[in-house]
């Protein structure tokens, strides 16, 4: 028997249109609904049934399913990942958000009106009609201390974190201070604690009583939580050991010159380090501003490396 | 009578823990059959019986790891009332660990092996509310030292330490908070004679500085007869007899507990 060789076009089924937004109605409906759940009780995780989408697991599937529920094409999307806009992964999710909805976007926080994140919160504070999506690896806080899932949701329904507070004491006495430098567990509004994702410690405090909505979604844990507007965010420390942010206080980006923000740190070939701003738009401002152009900058969440009021 | 220090402490007529009927199946079959008790404040209550005989499940209901067919559970505390077989898992898991402190036969069921020693006794004080780590240090510091555990090594992980040390982490843990009733589950089971001298010497100690209150289960009647004011004898899930330390050990009437005394001696 022969077999005829077949190209891949003639075994993929032909282009046809789909539901706007790549999702089709019922998925949106469903993570609608959870997502106002989620903001009804802060930082409270919700399951949702996380669909296929045309990228792996662990790559933003999460936040790219609420990004494409809530999208619509006036809404302008900034994506970012680590800070950055030009990363393949940001670039790439864009260009799909882009394509799916004919929404336009942007490299500039302050124009957009959706930002889908991985791993940082812009410098630039966000208002209050806009939304900040950010992709979570792992949505559960007590993972580490508690890996029966079971037990850990009677955790959470009982508010019994103090095993949470045993791992930072274990901490403390094994390196002297506390070592969670990302996904720090944060109690929100007195009642929930939540992994704010793998941000660093230098965003967590721009999440307490912020402006914007901040919903929170795992693709491959399929789970949804949000921070909703002016909710408390607060890290878990002990009363006599003060959080403590990244010391980037005194860093000065390399390209922009800028000051007082969260750097990524660039080994050089001598043995030292140069430092660059992490939110990578943001650094382009600067750039622009000292080459003469005209740019618009927003109040930062840091003000001289300090959090401003 | 003279109460010395060696005397029986039973100083009221109100029991801190009273059991009334407690009847626990697993399957069909029957662990604990009917069983009432009283243990009174100050006072060391010594359960005995052979392997199987319904005195370790008693103790894990005691301590609310487990819920009886029937019966019911009180302890005379001021904000502690009604039937304790009725809390709620919450209520339970915040009454366990404030009021009730246990030490397991298992150090692995009473303990976190890699995390540090000091953060095993801190686990339950956090449990309590307390958020200053300086006073976690500091009680777990003081709960060890009281448990007469070598300070140097206070971070060391139990999995790192002897059989009594681990006992020791664990009694640490049952009394940073001062329970009101301390249940003891073969606390020097596995333990080489001299260390489990050293173990019984600590509670005995413990239980003289503080009059904590204590049940302890044990199948071996020396272990007892150190520690106990008064023992009940179990066998086959119900209790065949019950009394003074003395009395039991010099006058048994039960056919079983004479088997199991003279078998001792």
């Amino acid at each position: 028997m022969s077999v005829t060789p077949q190209s891949l076009k003639t075994l993929s089924r032909a282009w046809e249109p789909m539901s706007y937004g790549f999702l089709d109605a019922s998925a949106k409906r469903e993570i609608r609904r959870k997502m106002i759940k989620a903001v009804a009780v802060p930082g409270c995780q919700m399951p949702y049934a996380s669909r296929e989408v045309p990228m792996a697991r662990g790559w933003g599937t999460g936040g790219l399913q609420v990004s494409l529920t809530l999208i619509h094409p006036n809404m302008r999307i900034k994506v970012i990942d680590q800070g950055a806009d030009d990363s393949v992964n940001a670039a790439s999710i864009r260009h799909f958000l882009a394509r799916v909805s004919g929404a336009p976007t942007t490299l500039d926080t302050l124009q957009a009106d959706l930002i889908q994140s991985r791993h940082r919160i812009p410098e630039e504070k966000l208002n209050e009609a806009q939304i900040l999506v950010l992709q979570v690896p792992n949505p559960e806080p007590l993972r580490p201390v508690q890996p029966n899932m079971s037990i850990a949701r009677q955790m959470h329904a009982d508010a019994d974190y103090g095993r949470m507070w045993l791992q930072l004491y274990e901490q403390i006495v094994r390196s002297g201070r506390v070592m969670q430098g990302a996904s720090y567990p944060s109690m929100v509004n007195g009642r929930h604690v939540m992994t704010p994702s793998p941000i660093p410690r230098w965003d967590v405090p721009k999440l307490n009583m912020a402006q914007h909505l901040t919903i929170l979604s795992a693709g491959r844990e399929k789970r949804i939580f949000a921070v909703p507007p002016y909710t408390r965010v607060e890290p878990l420390v002990f009363d006599d050991v003060p959080y403590k942010v990244e010391e980037h206080h005194d860093l000065t980006c390399s390209r922009s010159g800028a000051k007082g923000f969260f750097m990524n740190e660039i080994p050089q070939e001598d043995g030292s380090s140069a430092y660059e701003l992490s939110d990578s738009g943001f650094g382009v401002k600067h750039i622009q501003q000292s080459t003469g152009d005209a740019v618009t900058f927003g109040k930062t969440w840091y003000e001289n490396g300090e959090m401003a009021e | 009578m003279t109460l010395t220090l060696d005397a029986p402490r039973i100083v009221t007529t109100r029991p801190l823990v009273t059991l009334r009927d407690v009847t626990k199946t697993y399957g069909d079959v029957q662990a604990v059959t009917r069983v009432s008790a009283e243990v009174f404040p100050g006072e060391v209550l010594g359960i005995v019986g052979e392997s199987g005989s319904g005195k370790s499940t008693l103790l894990r209901m005691m301590n609310l790891e487990d819920t009886p067919d029937s019966g019911s559970y009180t302890l005379d505390l001021p904000d502690v009332q009604g039937n304790l077989f009725e809390l709620g898992r919450f209520a339970r898991r915040m009454l366990c660990a404030t009021k009730i402190g246990i030490v397991y036969q298992n150090p692995h069921l009473g303990l976190l092996m890699k995390h540090s020693s000091s953060g095993n006794v801190a686990e339950r004080l956090l449990i309590a509310g307390e958020r200053r780590f300086s006073v976690l240090r500091d009680k777990a510091r003081a709960a060890l030292a009281a448990s007469e555990f070598p300070l140097e090594r206070l971070d060391a992980p139990p999995i790192e330490l002897s059989g009594g040390m681990q006992q020791r982490v664990q009694l640490a843990k049952a009394i940073a908070l001062e329970p009101a009733l301390l249940l003891l589950d073969e606390p020097t089971t596995g333990l080489d004679v001299s260390v489990q001298a050293l173990v019984l010497d600590t509670l005995k100690r413990l239980q003289q500085d503080r009059n904590i209150t204590m049940v302890i289960v044990s199948h071996d009647l020396g272990v007892i007869r150190t520690l106990a004011d008064r023992v009940m004898v179990m066998r086959r899930g119900e209790v065949v007899e019950a009394g003074l330390v003395d009395q039991i050990f010099q006058d048994p009437q039960h056919p079983y507990t004479q088997q199991l005394v003279h078998a001792k001696l």
